[in-house]
């Protein structure tokens, strides 16, 4: 039986940031500009404990049984354990502040959340709900809109999924294939392909052309005007839709000026759950992939003795260390601003995506012919791997993106010498 | 430690280095890192009277940093190895406090410089199966054979030496360690050219050299256990970094994307951007390290962090070296001259960090065998089958 007690971080009552440094202890270096509790990779024992307690009810709730039934159901998760999520547990509003419904916390307590998720294989709509359409929520701007569609989402009643088409996590008003239109400009017709969660979500975020720009407006999927095409997928535990809207009533979110700003909330704060996700899987697969090198034996041996196996484990572990710094980094610029947020959710998507496809396609090799069958469960990582690898941007486009920002403005100052002959 | 005297120790050692600041004068070099040894700076966690004052290490950065501010020389630099990995040895295993003092000071002031007398030709990554030998005789052990990958052999006043004195014992049981003058009779150096033309390192021969059994650290047949002493310390200060994003090799590799936009194409674009994230997230990596080690002891974020640097170097060079095209066959001078390890990291040319990069994945382990290192450390996984469990003469050698 799951933790009952709902899993809240330290929130401090007058709003402050919730991981503020304890005002006794001296900081390093003593610097003033770093805002309190900024440092990232500074773990608290309340970040264990929600850890802990995330994992127990994964354990409850998304044992392999439970994964393979629910993934060939309709839909492809159980809402009465998503609605505990919200309600029970206080989950979903992480990162949220608490003067909006949410649990207040940061991405870094979301962040941990969606790895565990990640390494059970957890299945519901994480990435349309928990890592777009609340975060993008949460960045909206006040309006009845926004506070009547956050709510039911945060206590796990209802669920979203984000139509918005990015390009290497960025925002891309180029790739709007939905416009407004209609005498209030709130009736939107289009069409968008393969949107995650969104075949049973109860509310669609939209981008559509406005005059001006691109607005984000959430539609009711029930709503006339509505039409949605479940797509069989890769990975069974992550379904999409396409989703084709005929002046569907759309209420407003966020207006031209702001849209921009909001979409791009979303995708960094949904590039670093996404890499949080990788994280889980990968370590979960390196620690299957441990076990069964240390009990298989050929040739008399355990095949973990034989250093090709061995050295293919080594590498496996070494890029799922960099694969979590990298997306706890992120966590922790998203939440603090500690740095450029979109730059370090491209370094986390660029890092997380290969380390989770290669721990994968290194699992069923390790395993052998049994990791290759039905039968065992490596092949359900293995298709979360590819599919997420792709998900809000693929590591090349990452990498196109980081190059973009990293390299234009190489220091001058550093002359380096070229032999000349 | 309480707060109260962590926070006496901190100040203890303040006064110590603001006093050494006000009275010394930084140009006067051996009588200003004498003034520090003296006052207990040196290594502020060994005993008083032998280079500390018998604090918290975490504390030696206090001192650092008044003496670095007061424009002090840098000690260390003089003497890497002495500071490094022979004062924590010589420290906890000499055998009087006479010696350690004769031999902690002049090292501190690098009067008297050190080197290790470790690898040999038939002894690289299986450092325990070295055969150089030394036989009791009388007061004096008489040691003989060849060391190798010796930086800094030729300046070198004292060698920490590890040397076989029992043949018939299984290998790692049969070690005694032992301090060797550089100067005494029967031992002889000589530079090792390397692939860059230089010689960073050196051979040294051991042929008939007497040392007195005083000068042995440890028990002995103890000798492998006072080497992880010394290497434990090489793990410590090769692992240190804390360079800030974009600094470190992958510096050289965007500078000169910037100096060569004729040499630009996409796939190289995207092979330096995959270099670049790569040198950022081992930067990252290492300071997750840092932040959780304090927290929960070191994990095994900090042990990945020589194996992924040194293949990084590698492949930063390689690209810079596709990066120039023709140009990167030519070669600035391959005149033999004998080079100190400050100025191994000044490349003078690309080519010659290029060049230099090959011996990354050797030296300060393999990267074959950190990969056993992660596997079997980090990851429980089980040995591989041993043929060299038995006496150490008979384990198969070549």
């Amino acid at each position: 039986m799951a933790d009952q007690t709902a899993i809240r971080p330290s929130v401090d009552p007058h709003g402050a940031d919730p991981h503020g440094a304890d005002p006794d202890t001296p900081t390093a270096g003593g610097t003033i500009e770093t805002p309190p509790g900024a440092e990232p990779f500074t773990f608290t024992p309340e970040h264990r404990e929600l850890r802990a307690a995330v994992r127990r009810f994964c354990a409850d709730t998304s044992d392999e049984a439970t994964v393979r039934r629910l993934m060939e159901s309709t839909p492809a998760f159980d809402p009465q354990t998503w609605s505990r999520l919200g309600r029970e547990l206080g989950v979903l509003g992480l990162g949220v502040p608490e003067d909006l419904g949410g649990s207040g916390g940061g991405l870094v307590d979301a962040a941990i959340v969606a790895e565990e998720f990640g390494a059970a294989l957890f299945c519901g709509p994480v990435i349309g709900t928990v890592a777009l359409a609340i975060p993008a929520l949460a960045a909206a701007g006040d309006s009845a809109a926004r506070t009547e569609t956050l709510t039911p989402l945060l206590a796990g009643d209802r669920t979203a999924a984000f139509a918005v088409r990015e390009r290497a996590g960025r925002f891309d008003p180029g790739s709007v294939t939905v416009r407004a239109s209609g005498s209030g400009g709130d009736h939107l017709t289009g069409i968008v392909t393969q949107v995650v969660d969104a075949g049973v979500a109860d509310d669609l975020l939209v981008a559509a052309s406005v005059p001006g720009g691109v607005a984000l407006y959430v539609v009711d999927a029930t709503a006339t005007g509505v039409e949605r095409t479940a797509l069989a997928t890769l990975d069974q535990t992550r379904p999409q839709a396409t989703i084709r809207f005929r002046e569907a009533p759309g209420r407003l979110l966020a207006g031209p000026d702001d849209t921009p700003r909001v979409v791009q909330r979303a995708l960094d704060s949904g590039a670093v759950l996404l890499a949080a996700e990788q994280v889980g899987g990968a370590q979960h697969l390196l620690d299957v992939s441990v076990t069964y090198a240390k009990e298989r034996l050929q040739f008399g041996r355990p095949i973990g003795s034989f250093q090709a196996v061995k050295h293919r484990l080594a590498d496996m572990l070494v890029e799922v260390e960099h694969a979590r710094s990298a997306a706890y980094y992120a966590a922790w610029a998203v939440q603090d601003g500690i740095d450029d947020p979109t730059l370090a959710a491209s370094i986390a998507q660029a890092t997380c995506s290969p380390a989770f496809t290669g721990a994968a396609a290194g699992a069923v090799q390790v395993h052998g012919g049994i990791g290759f069958t039905w039968e065992h469960p490596a092949h359900l990582y293995f298709k979360r791997a590819f599919t997420d690898a792709v998900l809000l941007g693929s590591a090349e486009e990452h990498r196109d993106a980081i190059a973009t920002a990293v390299l234009a403005d190489a220091p001058i100052e550093h002359e380096v010498m070229v032999a000349a002959g | 430690m309480t707060a109260v005297a962590g926070h006496s120790d901190v100040t203890r050692v303040g006064d110590a280095a603001h006093e050494i600041a006000r009275t010394h004068d930084p140009r006067d070099v051996t009588d200003y890192i004498g003034a520090c040894f003296d006052a207990g700076l040196s290594w502020v966690h060994f005993p008083e009277g032998l280079g500390g004052l018998g604090v918290s290490r975490g504390l030696q950065a206090v001192a650092d940093s008044i003496l670095q501010a007061a424009g002090a020389p840098d000690a260390r630099i003089r003497n890497l190895i002495g500071y490094g990995m022979a004062a924590p040895t010589v420290c906890e295993h000499a055998q009087t406090d006479e010696l350690k003092h004769a031999w902690l000071r002049p090292l501190a002031t690098g009067e008297e410089v050190w080197c290790q007398l470790f690898s040999e030709p038939g002894a690289g990554s299986d450092l325990a199966g070295l055969a150089t030998s030394a036989v009791r005789d009388g007061d004096d052990w008489v040691v003989n054979g060849q060391k190798v990958w010796t930086t800094l052999a030729h300046r070198a006043r004292w060698a920490l030496l590890l040397a076989r004195t029992d043949p018939d014992a299984p290998k790692h049981k049969g070690l005694t360690y032992f301090v060797v003058d550089m100067h005494a009779p029967g031992v002889s150096t000589r530079p090792l050219r390397q692939m860059t033309g230089h010689a960073e390192f050196n051979e040294v021969y051991l042929d008939g050299v007497r040392i007195p059994d005083r000068h042995r650290l440890g028990a002995v047949g103890a000798g492998w256990r006072v080497a992880m002493t010394t290497l434990m310390n090489e793990r410590t200060s090769i692992g240190a970094s804390g360079s800030r994003r974009g600094e470190g090799t992958i510096a050289d590799a965007v500078a000169l994307w910037a100096q060569r936009p004729d040499r630009h194409s996409p796939v190289l674009r995207d092979r330096l951007a995959q270099l670049w994230l790569r040198s950022e997230v081992q930067r990252l990596t290492a300071e997750r390290a840092h932040a959780t080690a304090t927290a929960e002891g070191p994990g095994p974020e900090g042990s990945i962090g020589k194996l992924v640097g040194a293949e990084l170097n590698q492949q930063i060079y390689e690209f810079c070296m596709d990066l120039l095209g023709p140009e990167g066959t030519l070669y600035g001078d391959y005149t033999m001259r004998e080079i100190g390890p400050e100025s191994v990291n000044s490349g003078e040319s690309i080519q010659q960090s290029f060049l230099r990069s090959r011996a990354n994945t050797i030296e300060g382990g393999t990267s074959e065998v950190l990969r056993n290192v992660l596997g079997e450390r980090m990851l429980g996984l089980p040995g591989d089958v041993r043929t060299d469990s038995g006496p150490w003469r008979e384990v198969p050698r070549g």
